[in-house]
């Protein structure tokens, strides 16, 4: 089995870390995977997208037409991306920038306001942690806590930062379940 | 309320996506294309656009030859003491200590010397004729880098000499700043170091020695 | 070793070191500029040394003097930075020094994109620089091979005296993706005495080494060309590596792809399987040598009406697969070369509407 995920956003909303994580969190898992980049000088400012690719398999051609999930962070990645995830896969909208919805009925959508959450804890940088906890709640694409202990070990370094983003993965993981 | 600002009538519409590293010659080859151009047209105005990492570094003997041999086109040098295109490498006008991508622990300069001062540089040279560094960090340096640069387009097109006007800029992004805190380190850093003035103006003390 | 997640560029930093390799020269250029972020933090932790060129011209000549010493040396450029070390490489090449190049590629001609690309591929198995001489040039298809390969590289420069191309895409450089490094590192420096110029003190007889390319007496050239031939010859002989894929079947077509793009195929070729349409791959690990024997025998096969070549560029293996199915089946070929890499979907089709018009 195969399944991709697609992040995208604004350069600098922490599109091309959230997909690392979750890159990183399959690997833990024994998943095959591989984490595909946009890059080039358009990720300052524009826009960034990342895919990351998870199988129990050795995977093929990382590059993907038709991702199974999509996580948009930005009006300008739900018009681009919306049409193209597969039937059945999650899109999450970060509702606190987009005003919009997917326009899709076969596909699960979340809704998430990842900015107002993450200022509640503390810091409205922890919005794409928000938003991946969330979509790993939601799509069950990689077991949760194996995913929160990842996003512990990748702010390791930064140890200060942990407790905001345990919060932030406790409360994105909240968020996917009032929302059905 | 009257129009404060006009888009110059020389600039068109078009949409134009810069790389003053690399745009139509090859990366720090700026000066041997406009020679070719020059050389074969010189009614026409021409100019490079070189930053720091392309003009001081790959592009280093090109500059030097055309300044030397007086080529009659105009430089306008981006100093922004990076690599900017590239994601924030080391340039040869990073400053001593200044953290780039790969100078992750600051420019040493015992192991890779100080930065390289280019108008002082070229100004070494006898032949060309009018060098200046300007900045545009604020608007009073912004007044005196428009008087620069006109200059170096009229000394061009009176055929007389090679121009080069050095332009200190900031780089906020790779240098990871805010571009107020920028602004503000390019001041107290870059302009000691790179100090603004006319390096040389041969036409002028030539007009002078006349009368 | 565990494995870790880590993006090409900087596996392929790593593995250089832990193949021994402590020198490194370069100059930045998308999108590889990662190995030397990674290795100017790295190279001071392990005793290394790393310097940034002014130029790749610089940089190529920088590697000559470094492995003229003996030492282990290599670089990392992408596409137009390493046509400016073209003139090094052939000097290098008739030198006989055992460097390492790394070209993680960007589509071209001139400035092109910065997007990945296959398009050097004649520029790293033909020449590039001038003269007769030849690369031996590993094309890795994940991360993890290409920490194989750059492990792999230093041993085989070595071997044979002879500059080593990795000829990776923009992909293999900028995807993460689980690498394990291996156990066993850094394999024994080999005897350089007898070439190199390590000076006085550590000479071991009075026997002068002289690094050279000049040859004015004739003779002497053609004979020091005869030489490295004879070296080619061998390179040919011992070092083909590939791998294939669904060659089992009674396959119509066979694929012969590398890189980034071979992935792309393997999926399209199971995706052909699923409509009943039989493809397999061959793909070269190495182009050159190429796996030219590999290639034949697959063609060879009664079911079997075309080769296709496909790659990001615009067919510039076409003519080494022609050379080596000597005309038994037709060769085709199918690409991109803007920097957008071909879905599976798309070469699929592509496959089919080859199949189709030969039916
Ligand atoms: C031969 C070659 N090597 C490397 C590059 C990559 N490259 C593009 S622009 C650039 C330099 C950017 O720095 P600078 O000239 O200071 O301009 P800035 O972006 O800072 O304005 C480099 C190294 C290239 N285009 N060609
Ligand atoms: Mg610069």
């Amino acid at each position: 089995m195969q399944s991709e995920v697609m992040f995208a956003g604004f350069g600098g909303q922490g599109i091309l870390l959230s997909g690392k994580i979750l890159a990183q969190t399959a690997m833990d898992q024994g998943f095959e995977v591989a984490w595909v980049p946009s890059y080039g000088p358009e990720m300052r400012g524009g826009t960034a997208y990342c895919t990351v690719v998870i199988s129990d398999e050795p995977i093929g051609s990382p590059i993907i037409k038709n991702p199974a999930h999509l996580v948009a962070m930005n009006r300008p990645s739900l018009e681009k991306f919306a049409g193209i995830v597969k039937p059945k896969g999650v899109i999450l909208i970060n509702a606190s920038l987009i005003p919009i919805r997917s326009g899709r009925d076969d596909i699960d959508e979340l809704i998430v306001q990842t900015t107002e959450i993450a200022s509640e804890i503390g810091n409205i940088r922890a919005a794409n942690i928000v938003a991946l906890a969330s979509f790993i709640a939601r799509s069950r694409i990689v077991d949760f806590d194996i995913f929160r202990e990842c996003v512990k070990k990748e702010f390791s370094k930064k140890p200060k930062l942990i407790p905001l983003n345990m919060k932030a993965v406790d409360k994105g993981k909240l968020a996917a379940n009032f929302d059905v | 309320m009257g129009k404060t600002f006009l888009k110059p009538n020389s600039l068109s519409d078009n949409h134009t996506h810069y790389c003053p590293g690399c745009k139509e010659a090859a990366h720090g080859r700026a000066p041997a294309m406009a020679t070719g151009i020059k050389r074969v047209r010189p009614d026409l105005n021409v100019f490079t656009y070189q930053g720091d990492g392309d003009l001081a570094s790959i592009g280093m003997s090109e500059i030097i030859h055309s300044a030397n041999r007086g080529e009659k086109f105009t430089t306008i040098f981006v100093n922004n003491a990076v690599y900017g295109m590239t994601g924030g490498q080391m340039a040869p006008t990073t400053m001593p200590n200044q953290k780039t991508t790969t100078s992750p622990f600051g420019r040493d300069v015992k192991d890779v010397g100080m930065p390289i001062k280019m108008a002082n540089l070229l100004a070494a040279l006898q032949t060309p004729g009018y060098i200046e560094r300007t900045t545009v960090l604020k608007p009073k340096y912004i007044v005196k880098a428009k008087k620069a640069i006109k200059k170096a387009f009229i000394y061009q097109m009176e055929k007389k000499c090679f121009s080069f006007v050095e332009v200190v800029s900031t780089c906020p992004t790779n240098w990871g700043m805010t571009p107020q805190d920028s602004i503000k380190w390019a001041e107290d850093t870059l302009l000691p170091y790179y100090e603004l003035g006319v390096f040389k103006d041969t036409p002028k003390m030539e007009e002078k020695n006349a009368k | 070793m565990a494995k870790v997640l880590m993006k090409g560029n900087e596996a392929i930093g790593e593995a250089a070191i832990r193949a021994g390799c402590l020198n490194y020269f370069a100059y930045p250029i998308t999108p590889q500029s990662e190995v030397a972020e990674y290795l100017a933090k790295r190279m001071p932790e392990v005793g290394g040394m790393f310097l940034q060129g002014e130029s790749e011209v610089a940089v190529g000549y920088m590697l000559f003097g470094a492995s003229a010493c003996g030492e282990r040396v290599f670089t990392t450029s992408s596409s137009p930075g390493i046509s400016l070390m073209s003139e090094a490489i052939s000097y290098i090449a008739a030198a006989q020094c055992p460097v390492v190049f790394v070209n993680i590629m960007r589509g071209g001609p001139g400035l092109g994109g910065i997007l990945p690309s296959q398009a050097d591929y004649s520029q790293s198995v033909k020449g590039g620089g001038h003269g007769d001489y030849k690369l031996l040039v590993m094309a890795p298809a994940s991360v993890q091979e290409a920490v194989e390969m750059v492990t792999e590289a230093f041993v085989l420069a070595e071997k044979y005296r002879n500059p080593v191309m990795i000829l990776g895409d923009g992909l293999i450089g900028q995807m993460m993706e689980p690498v394990e490094f291996p156990e066993k590192v850094a394999a024994k420096p080999s005897d350089k005495s007898e070439w190199a110029t390590t000076g006085m003190d550590t000479r071991k007889s009075d026997k002068r080494n002289l690094v050279k390319t000049l040859f004015l007496d004739p003779e002497e050239l053609n004979r020091h060309n005869l030489m490295l031939k004879e070296k080619y010859k061998k390179m040919e002989a011992e070092e083909v590596r590939y791998s294939t894929y669904n060659t089992d079947g009674d396959y119509k077509a066979v694929i012969a792809s590398y890189g980034t793009m071979s992935r792309v195929c393997k999926t399209a070729i199971d995706m052909l399987k699923k409509e009943g349409i039989e493809v397999c791959m061959i793909r070269p690990q190495t182009l050159f040598p190429f796996p030219e024997v590999a290639i034949r025998k697959a063609v060879e096969k009664k079911s079997c009406k075309l080769a296709i070549s496909i790659e990001m560029n615009m067919g510039q293996m076409v003519e080494d697969i022609q050379r080596s199915v000597s005309g038994i089946v037709p060769v085709k070929w199918y690409g991109k070369c803007g920097g957008e890499i071909p879905t599976p979907e798309e070469t699929a089709e592509a496959v089919k509407k080859y199949l189709n018009n030969e039916e």
